[in-house]
């Protein structure tokens, strides 16, 4: 990062502040409307009755008090942990595991690559609305495949048990941008570690294991963190397999959609922004820890 | 959700040649090696292309034969009325829907493009006071869940009188956003400095070296970050979903969840209208094909 060290004093130099500023100025003006004011603005909220037809009223910490004592708060966080604690780390292994098949010295490979990225053009609503066809308990493709092996496929999104793994795999149909950045990891990793650990008597699984695998890990630290980030503010199709009841029987109520319900299905402004300030402390503490742990298992060269 | 999709950027242009790689593994592969992988990786791309095939071909379909036991993955004969259906069916305007879609996306786009290159630009090239302190604000906004600053912004345009329009979906978009500005920076910064001291030295103003030198060196990137906006765009469901009340105003997104919403049965209109809305992404992305090779390899030199 270019860091001015003096005011620049030239006319020059003056001339160029100016501009530069000239250059950021929608930017700045963006940074105190739309992110300084609003994260001030959250936490007086947060820290208020305001139903909006009336003027916000400073209740000190009463919002995160009834947060706590709600048990479908605790619900919706829990809906979103599980969600969350499964896609993140199947996705990761998926994405892994697709990106090493990829990256082969095979003529006419890239193909496979646009059917793995192909689901991330697909917009969500209608994505997510022909995952109810194929997971459809009677006659759904999935089930019926499920079926002709002499077992009998779960109720899906009719289940509350399993609904939330009709998300997870959901998920794992997005896993291509994932799985690009993992290829691009890979080709980045020197030929010439590989040939030496090859002469050196290394078989396939220890190259991996002792060369490709510590150097995708900076890769991976970056695809952790962006995941856990994403599928904690998981919206799109929890809201449209569940709508704001999560249905069926609030097993699809992901954190996200029970503060879009809060704040814009019963207007309290207030207790929606206590509610977007604990998740936005959460991702905080646990983005904190990833990170905190990569001493231990991100290498970082030499 | 952003941030997910920015692997497309990292890669290098090795990745999108069809060529095999050289060195360590050239050459080790023979004919029936090369074939078994195909084969491999060709059943798990058919895992990911399957629920498409579906939906395309339920497209097409008669609505019971969509569920059908057992499962038909062709329909019997090609029901191309079913679009001709969807395209004119009472409550779902489609071409409306299409429209307001093409609108918001497109002027999202214009807008991002247009604020992005020039912030990235003062951000890459010219120095001012307080530039390091308030790039690293810039990267420290990308932490914040969007849902946190969404409710206050929901509130301000509120008060100005403005929700029920499109304008708090399309204004912010031409003041920059913290994702693009590091990547137009990123780039910007790849140029060679010899550029702009000519043309300074022949008496050219900043903002002219910017957009008749600069803006033209990074086209490819100003492409690769308009498809990619354009598509975000199109997807996006939760501020139509927020800002949006009148079914006139609504995207394709929103069309086609109250579609679903109204617990109608057809799905086979659902799936043709589910279709016609993906079509001109992928479209998209096979025309901007050429430029993504050149935009990702730019982001490779990175200064």
């Amino acid at each position: 990062m270019g860091r001015v060290r003096r005011l620049p004093s030239r006319p020059l130099g003056r001339r160029e502040a100016l501009a530069g500023f000239l250059f950021v100025s929608p930017w700045l003006l963006a940074l105190v409307v739309f992110h300084v004011y609003p994260i001030v603005a959250a936490t007086y909220l947060s820290l208020s009755d305001y139903s909006i037809f009336t003027p916000p009223e400073f209740v000190g910490a009463d919002n995160y008090v009834k947060l706590w004592n709600d048990p479908t708060v605790w619900r919706a966080a829990g809906n979103s942990l599980f969600y969350a604690l499964l896609s993140v780390p199947i996705g990761l292994v998926t994405a892994l595991v697709l990106a090493l098949l990829l990256n082969r010295p095979v003529r006419g490979i890239g193909i496979h690559r646009t059917f793995f990225y192909m689901p991330a053009v697909v917009p969500p609503v209608a994505g997510t609305i022909v995952f109810l066809l194929l997971l459809e308990p009677r006659a759904g493709p999935l089930n019926t495949a499920i079926e002709t092996v002499g077992l009998d496929g779960p109720a899906w999104f009719q289940d509350p048990a399993i609904a939330k793994w009709g998300l997870i795999i959901l998920s794992l149909w997005g896993v291509g941008a994932a799985t690009l950045i993992f290829l691009a990891g890979l080709q980045e990793i020197p030929e010439s570690l590989l040939e030496a650990s090859s002469i050196d008597g290394a078989g396939p699984w220890r190259r991996f294991r002792y060369v490709t695998l510590p150097l995708l890990t900076p890769v991976m630290l970056f695809n952790l963190v962006i995941g856990v980030i994403y599928s904690f503010q998981v919206f799109d199709a929890a809201m449209i397999v569940g709508g704001t009841s999560g249905a069926p029987a609030g097993s699809t109520l992901m954190y996200m959609v029970h503060i879009y319900r809060t704040a814009f299905g019963y207007f309290d402004m207030g207790y929606a922004s206590a509610q977007a300030m604990v998740l936005f402390l959460l991702i905080v503490a646990v983005t904190a820890a990833i990170f905190g742990s990569t001493r231990r298992w991100v290498y970082e060269g030499v | 959700m952003r941030a997910l999709r920015p692997g497309a950027f990292t890669q290098s242009e090795r990745t999108t040649d069809a060529e095999p790689r050289q060195g360590f593994y050239a050459g080790r592969m023979g004919f029936f090696r090369q074939t078994a992988w195909h084969i491999i990786l060709g059943g798990l791309s058919l895992c990911f292309a399957l629920p498409l095939v579906w939906m395309l071909s339920s497209a097409f379909k008669k609505n019971e034969e969509i569920f059908t036991i057992p499962v038909k993955w062709l329909p019997e004969t090609f029901r191309w009325s079913n679009f001709v259906e969807v395209l004119d069916y009472p409550g779902f305007p489609f071409f409306r829907f299409f429209g307001n879609s093409l609108f918001y996306a497109g002027m999202v786009t214009v807008g991002t493009v247009l604020s992005c290159a020039l912030v990235g630009y003062g951000f890459a090239r010219l120095r001012f006071p307080g530039r390091g302190f308030l790039f690293s604000l810039t990267l420290a906004t990308m932490m914040v869940p969007y849902i946190v600053t969404f409710i206050p912004t929901f509130l301000l345009f509120k008060n100005l009188g403005v929700l029920g329009t499109y304008i708090p979906l399309i204004a912010p978009a031409f003041f920059a956003e913290a994702f693009f500005i590091f990547m137009m920076r990123q780039f910007f910064r790849g140029l060679p400095r010899e550029l702009d001291d000519a043309a300074r030295v022949d008496g050219a103003g900043e903002f002219r070296i910017f957009w008749q030198i600069m803006l033209p060196l990074v086209k490819p990137a100003l492409v690769v970050m308009a498809v990619f906006t354009f598509v975000w765009t199109w997807h996006d469901f939760f501020r139509p979903l927020i800002y949006l009340n009148d079914p006139d105003q609504y995207p394709l997104s929103l069309g086609l969840y109250s579609f679903r919403g109204r617990r109608l049965t057809e799905w086979h209109l659902m799936m043709a209208a589910a279709t016609l809305m993906t079509a001109p992404l992928v479209i998209l992305f096979a025309v901007a094909q050429k430029y993504f090779v050149r935009g990702m390899r730019m982001f490779g030199i990175k200064g």
